[in-house]
């Protein structure tokens, strides 16, 4: 078809294209995976990179990841039409198949995070144990397994596995991410999906909304906690926000660019769809909105030294505006390419709807119930009033 | 002093064993069973080499073949496992394509704009793809190649993700909402390995639709194969696709 271009195709759709079979669920499920692997790297900035102004959010970042790592898997659970067959992708494999690495990468990455905070709460855990009484004394006293000591030397060894698990950490979360962009970027039958760069930008706008999703949680927190908000970590975190945003939509434009000037067969479908379906939701909120505003904010900010209340505005209004860009972008991805079918000269809405399995409402109790885990998880450790240990 | 050595020896120990515990148990635990190595792959593969060839020229467009097909795989209203297009392209080079309700009742005359030039129907099925990507995006093979190389869904396994209907260039799969599972065209493989002819080879009134074995070099489609020019669908995605088409126009998606 593609080498006979004088002909005119009108719109026809294959007969089983009339659905949109990954919904909103497939949206919801990278984009929790995304923010696990943004705080992660926060975290691993300051306990690998040593970066100190990074200290204030170092375990709330931890905790953060380990709050949406609980329900990454939620979404995918609920879109399965068999979720108790979903254990045998673990236990029988198909190691041809991109999704058998899930199973595998997201458990490894679990107990390694897992094994980090314990040791980075150690000291909090056994000082709780001793200060709380009644089930609180219990629950600390039991995930102190038994070990009581913080001395020093101990102290010492802690920091050197924290830094060595971190370490690992970083490459464990690329893989986490660059795993999903590889779901998409490796399905050669769409062309709005099948690039090399899908693992890459679905990488850095992991980074972009993690960092983002931190900042804005991070003020909360302290707003509703009474504390200061740590003028160098917001303007540090500003910085790194800034610059993953950057490599973030160059990749995403330069992916559109050269699909626009090789103007293959691709091009006649993308074309179709950046003028219509994704019209509003990639060219106007995505990149206009969403994406333009955001880097031109940050970069005022952060180039110009302005006063911390300032600063402290354009960070959280472009975190707040990032946190969208990153959830229409992985929309527009998943969404995107299911509104052409396969004959590529046909097209469909996808308006999903507030009650039903896979629909609003469904997103939104799983988008909320991390949120309120990250609450009790640092009602359980604090860490953002006291800084002095770590 | 002595109990701080004593708690540091403990903890060394606690981490040893710790670390030598879970290594057991994951290893116990998520020890993986290759998928490669089921009962029904390590079967023989057999010795045949099975077509599908769609004769374009002599289709009619009547749907008995989406009909039977319907009836005798149960397929689920609004889905197909195999339809019938219809394509009609004008002097001023537009072409016109549809498929209502997969042309199962048959196709009613349409006006487009100008003079159709050229009109033909294309039926479509699974391409059974030897180099397939279903198969090969399977989390955990549920869909597989049979022995005689058609590409099945093994109903009990699928765990209805969609990455094959995703994965498939030809929209030959669906998502059966009976199942929840993965479902598309078998070749009627239930009724081949019984000796009989598919459902819709054998409702065809035309002769349009061809099934068999190469290796058998009586056969038809044998014969059929070797002599005509024979096309596939999307050549360029490097499925390799075991459904062939003769007199294919250039205008076929």
């Amino acid at each position: 078809m593609e080498h006979f271009n004088h002909f005119h195709f009108l719109e026809y759709s294959f007969p089983n294209d009339m659905y949109i079979y990954w919904t909103l669920m497939i949206v919801l499920y990278p984009y929790i995976t995304g923010l696990v692997a943004g705080a992660f790297i926060v975290s691993s900035l300051y306990h690998v990179f040593g970066k100190e102004e990074l200290k204030p959010v170092a375990k709330f970042s931890l905790l953060m990841a380990f709050g949406f790592l609980l329900f990454a898997s939620v979404p995918l659970l609920n879109h399965l039409g068999h979720p108790e067959r979903a254990f045998n992708v673990m236990i029988t494999p198909n190691f041809t198949s991109a999704i058998s690495g899930f199973g595998f990468i997201y458990s490894t990455y679990a107990i390694l995070l897992m094994l980090e905070i314990w040791f980075v709460f150690r000291k909090d855990i056994i000082l709780y144990s001793q200060k709380t009484t009644g089930f609180l004394k219990f629950f600390y006293t039991t995930l102190t397994l038994g070990n009581f000591n913080v001395s020093d030397e101990a102290m010492k060894v802690d920091h050197k596995v924290v830094t060595i698990l971190a370490a690992i950490g970083i490459p464990m979360a690329c893989m986490l991410h660059g795993y999903v962009g590889f779901l998409f970027g490796a399905v050669k039958a769409n062309p709005w999906w099948s690039t090399p760069l899908m693992p890459v930008i679905f990488l850095l706008s992991a980074a972009v909304s993690g960092i983002a999703m931190l900042i804005l949680l991070y003020i909360i927190a302290s707003k509703f906690m009474k504390i200061d908000i740590h003028e160098e970590c917001i303007r540090s975190l500003n910085k790194y926000l800034w610059a993953f945003l950057i490599a973030d939509v160059t990749l995403e434009m330069l992916e559109i660019l050269v699909l626009f000037y090789e103007s293959g067969e691709e091009w006649e479908v993308i074309h179709y769809l950046l003028a219509n379906e994704l019209f509003y939701s990639f060219i106007i909120f995505q990149v206009f909105i969403c994406s333009i505003i955001p880097l031109i904010a940050l970069g005022i900010v952060n180039i110009l030294t302005l006063s911390f209340r300032v600063t402290l505005f354009t960070s959280l209004f472009s975190s707040l505006l990032l946190i969208f860009q990153v959830f229409l972008m992985r929309w527009n991805v998943v969404i995107g390419g299911q509104h052409f079918s396969k004959s590529f000269i046909g097209f469909k809405e996808y308006h999903p709807l507030f009650f039903e399995k896979e629909g609003i409402l469904a997103t939104i109790i799983i988008f909320i119930c991390p949120l309120i885990v990250i609450y009790i998880l640092n009602r359980l450790f604090p860490n953002l009033k006291d800084n002095e240990e770590f | 002093m002595e109990f701080e050595k004593m708690n540091q020896q403990s903890r060394r120990d606690f981490l040893k064993k710790f670390i030598q515990g879970s290594t057991a148990l994951s290893v116990v635990l998520m020890y993986p069973v290759p998928s490669f190595s089921t009962e029904k792959d390590k079967k023989k593969k057999a010795n045949t080499n099975y077509v599908y060839l769609v004769d374009i020229g002599k289709c009619i467009g009547c749907g008995k073949c989406v009909k039977a097909c319907r009836t005798e795989n149960n397929v689920p209203a609004d889905f197909f496992r195999t339809w019938v297009e219809r394509y009609l392209i004008s002097f001023q080079h537009e072409v016109f394509t549809d498929s209502p309700k997969g042309g199962e009742e048959g196709f009613q005359p349409k006006k487009i704009k100008g003079e159709v030039e050229k009109g033909f129907y294309v039926p479509k099925l699974c391409n059974h793809c030897s180099n397939t990507p279903c198969v090969q995006v399977c989390p955990v093979s549920a869909s597989y190649k049979s022995p005689e190389n058609f590409i099945l869904v093994d109903k009990e396994r699928c765990i209805g993700c969609g990455y094959c209907v995703q994965a498939c260039p030809y929209g030959s799969r669906y998502i059966s909402p009976n199942s929840h599972t993965a479902d598309k065209c078998t070749w009627c493989y239930h009724r081949i390995t019984k000796g009989l002819q598919n459902a819709c080879v054998q409702a065809c009134p035309r002769e349009a639709r061809l099934f068999g074995d190469l290796n058998n070099s009586k056969s038809k489609v044998s014969k059929v194969f070797h002599r005509e020019n024979l096309m596939v669908l999307k050549p360029h995605l490097m499925t390799n696709p075991q459904t062939y088409y003769k007199d294919m126009a250039a205008e076929v998606i």
